[in-house]
């Protein structure tokens, strides 16, 4: 199953070092999102200093949803879900393989994001044990959740509008975990934070397991 | 199987019968018997919460909302139980029969989160002022009703039953542990803001308040049985008439090649 | 012995449409059938089912000894179909394309990538994205991997579509050598003077359901 999913891992990256999309469709929309805070939040008051990890959370959300909604749309290609069925390759690691692939890109979106809000939201980083934690376990967690309901969405026409309607509500505890750990590090107050990691781990651990156990049904059924 | 070929009906046929020769309604002597029970109860339950029960000390005539919201949450929470076991069950032994429970229970279960909400709404604006505040019950409801809308919208998706039966089932196995999940964070999130001007839903009741709203959960438990077996009934009934549909279909298309 | 496809009075849903409405049909081992029948007639449906991809939904379906109602994961993994789709990803290279799907169904890349050759494919197209491919490229492309995962049931859904008169040529070498080497084969094809020749028997499909032809010789 390992094996798979590095294989399906591997040709989801190679995919998107060939065409991409991500690099440049989602990297600029992440930097939209940024400039469109700072134009709604006025930077002068103060509020969007205080407000930075909770927007930098949702930017990342957003990022999320286009990077699952790409994940699939590779997929979609005529002919190329009958031949994934036919390979007789284990749904675990299918789903596995393309949750680590839309890990890594969200880590490399989050990395990226975080270059953007201390250029463009002046903040200081610190407590960068927690941050760093943070981001992994919280990525794990929206990548498991992101890529099971992308692929119940995958073969439907509604899957653009159906998508964000069901991962958004299912990650808002992810991203109050999230802010509240981020808020912590940044206010050099880790103690605080560190308890939240326990839910993100909770969650990722949850959605894993739905996952692999889903994902096969849904490969089958639908 | 007996299969009726539709190009065979004719214009003033009426009506078809009853498929199967089954059931004309969703109505059951045991539902008669529940039904009845169920309006008993809330006529009692009015009695009860409306004039028997003292104000409470604190919170006033207010807290005789309580007696209809509470019983409310706690049905939603069955429904969403039954829900959630239902998707298992469907995922596990492909059973189309609890596809329809769990169904059932969902469109249930979204109908009493939005009256929770409603009836906290209700609650809040004479006790502290405002419609809405972000405290951690609201909160949670809030997020409980989101994640039912999405549910209810993969059910709407046009598939066939099988594909939507397990997309439901997949979301629905998931709505227990993300109730749990939500609530526990965001209790949590809250109970950082110590606010002391912010009362709680949970006054200290005892006496005719407590077995007024003990009894309110009872009744709103057998209201949503009741309702459950109806709805049930309905989507069983749905989902035969789709099974002939479909029996049709095939002798048509059958019919037609063979003519041709 | 038992045959390799056998259906009975089969029908299978596309979506909530029945587009097989009732096939009867028996193929035996080793043997090459054409399947022919105008477009929409659910030749492509049949072939699909025979795959394992698509639900039975009544009548008896039984592939390479497994039922279809119950056990259609198992039975995907021994049959090979060339569909109307590549199912290639566009933006990988031939070879990625070749090394993924060979790897992800267990089977030898450098099976397919000599099958590529014999198709006449040249070895520098291998850096070439499939996007940039012509259609006829692409399908030898799918065909190569399908010939690695050497299935014992091949289902090709007009595999000379796209192709020039010597890649047709190719084709058929392919099919008759899988042949036999004991594989069976269900061919659905439009070019009947092309095809006719690989069949031992013709079974035409049309609205769903299907017919014997006399057997061919």
């Amino acid at each position: 199953m390992l094996r798979e999913a590095t294989l399906v891992a591997r040709k989801d990256l190679r995919v998107e070092l060939r065409s991409r999309v991500t690099t440049n469709q989602v990297v600029p929309f992440a930097l939209v999102v940024l400039v469109l805070f700072a134009f709604a939040l006025d930077p002068d008051r103060g509020v969007l200093e205080r407000a930075t990890p909770g927007l930098y959370w949702v930017a990342v959300l957003f990022c999320a949803l286009l990077a699952v909604q790409r994940a699939f749309a590779v997929e979609a290609a005529d002919g190329i879900r009958d031949a994934l069925r036919l390979t007789g390759i284990e749904p675990a690691g299918l789903y596995l393989g393309k949750a680590l692939a839309v890990a890594v890109q969200l880590l490399v979106l989050e990395v990226l994001l975080g270059l953007g809000v201390v250029v463009l939201y002046d903040t200081a980083l610190g407590g960068w044990g927690l941050l760093i934690a943070t981001c992994l376990v919280a990525t794990a967690g929206i990548a498991a959740a992101g890529t099971l309901f992308g692929v119940l969405a995958a073969g439907l026409r509604v899957r653009e509008t159906l998508l964000p309607l069901l991962l958004l509500p299912a990650l808002a505890p992810v991203l109050l975990a999230t802010t509240r750990a981020s808020e912590a590090a940044l206010g050099d107050d880790t103690a605080e934070g560190w308890p939240w990691l326990g839910l993100l781990g909770v969650f990722a651990l949850v959605y894993l397991t739905a996952g692999l156990i889903g994902f096969g049904a849904l490969m089958e059924d639908t | 199987m007996t299969t009726r070929l539709t190009n065979t009906d004719r214009p003033g046929d009426g009506p078809p019968a009853a498929v199967d020769g089954g059931p004309h309604s969703t109505a059951s002597p045991a539902t008669r018997v529940l039904g009845v029970l169920v309006l008993v109860a809330s006529g009692v339950l009015a009695v009860l919460g409306l004039v028997a029960s003292p104000a409470d000390t604190e919170l006033g005539e207010t807290v005789r909302l309580l007696y209809v919201h509470v019983p409310v949450v706690a049905a939603a929470y069955l429904a969403i139980v039954i829900t959630t076991v239902g998707s298992v069950a469907v995922l596990w032994k492909r059973s189309q029969w609890w596809d329809l429970v769990a169904g059932s229970a969902a469109e249930l279960a979204t109908l009493l989160t939005a009256l929770t909400l409603v009836t906290g709404m209700i609650w809040g604006r004479p006790t502290w002022g405002v419609f809405w505040v972000w405290d951690a019950r609201l909160t949670s409801t809030a997020v409980l009703f989101l994640l039912l809308l999405g549910y209810l919208a993969v059910r709407r998706t046009t598939t066939d039953q099988v594909s939507r039966a397990t997309r439901s089932a997949v979301v629905g196995m998931l709505l227990l542990p993300n109730v749990v999940i939500v609530n526990r964070s965001v209790e949590w999130w809250r109970s950082l803001h110590q606010d002391p001007t912010l009362i709680t839903l949970d006054p200290k009741i005892d006496g005719l308040q407590l077995f007024t709203l003990v009894f309110g959960i009872a009744t709103a438990t057998l209201l949503l049985v009741w309702l459950l077996i109806h709805r049930f009934r309905v989507a069983w009934m749905a989902q035969r008439v789709e099974a002939h549909e479909l029996d049709d279909a095939i002798a048509v298309r059958r019919a037609e090649a063979v003519g041709s | 012995m038992e045959p390799v496809v056998h259906l009975r009075a089969a029908a299978a849903l596309l979506g909530r449409f029945p587009a097989l409405a009732g096939a009867d049909l028996d193929v035996a081992s080793g043997e090459v059938v054409l399947v022919r029948g105008p477009n929409g007639a659910g030749k492509t449906t049949l072939l699909r089912t025979c795959a394992g991809l698509l639900p039975v939904v009544s009548g008896e379906a039984r592939v390479l000894g497994h039922d279809l109602r119950t056990d259609r994961r198992t039975v995907r993994r021994h049959v090979g179909l060339l569909g109307h789709g590549t199912g290639l990803y566009d933006e990988l290279t031939v070879a990625d394309n070749l090394s993924f799907w060979t790897r992800a169904a267990g089977a030898d890349e450098r099976d397919a990538v000599a099958a590529l050759y014999r198709l006449g494919l040249a070895g520098r197209l291998r850096d070439v994205p499939v996007g940039r491919l012509s259609a006829g490229q692409r399908r030898r492309v799918a065909f190569a991997v399908l010939v690695a995962r050497r299935p014992a049931l091949w289902l090709l859904d007009e595999p000379h579509a796209g192709l020039d008169h010597e890649a047709r040529d190719l084709v058929d070498d392919l099919v008759r050598d899988a042949a036999a080497a004991g594989a069976t084969v269900l061919l659905a094809s439009h070019e009947l003077e092309r095809a006719e020749p690989l069949a031992a028997r013709i079974v035409t499909v049309n609205g769903g359901v299907t017919t014997e032809a006399a057997g061919v010789a």
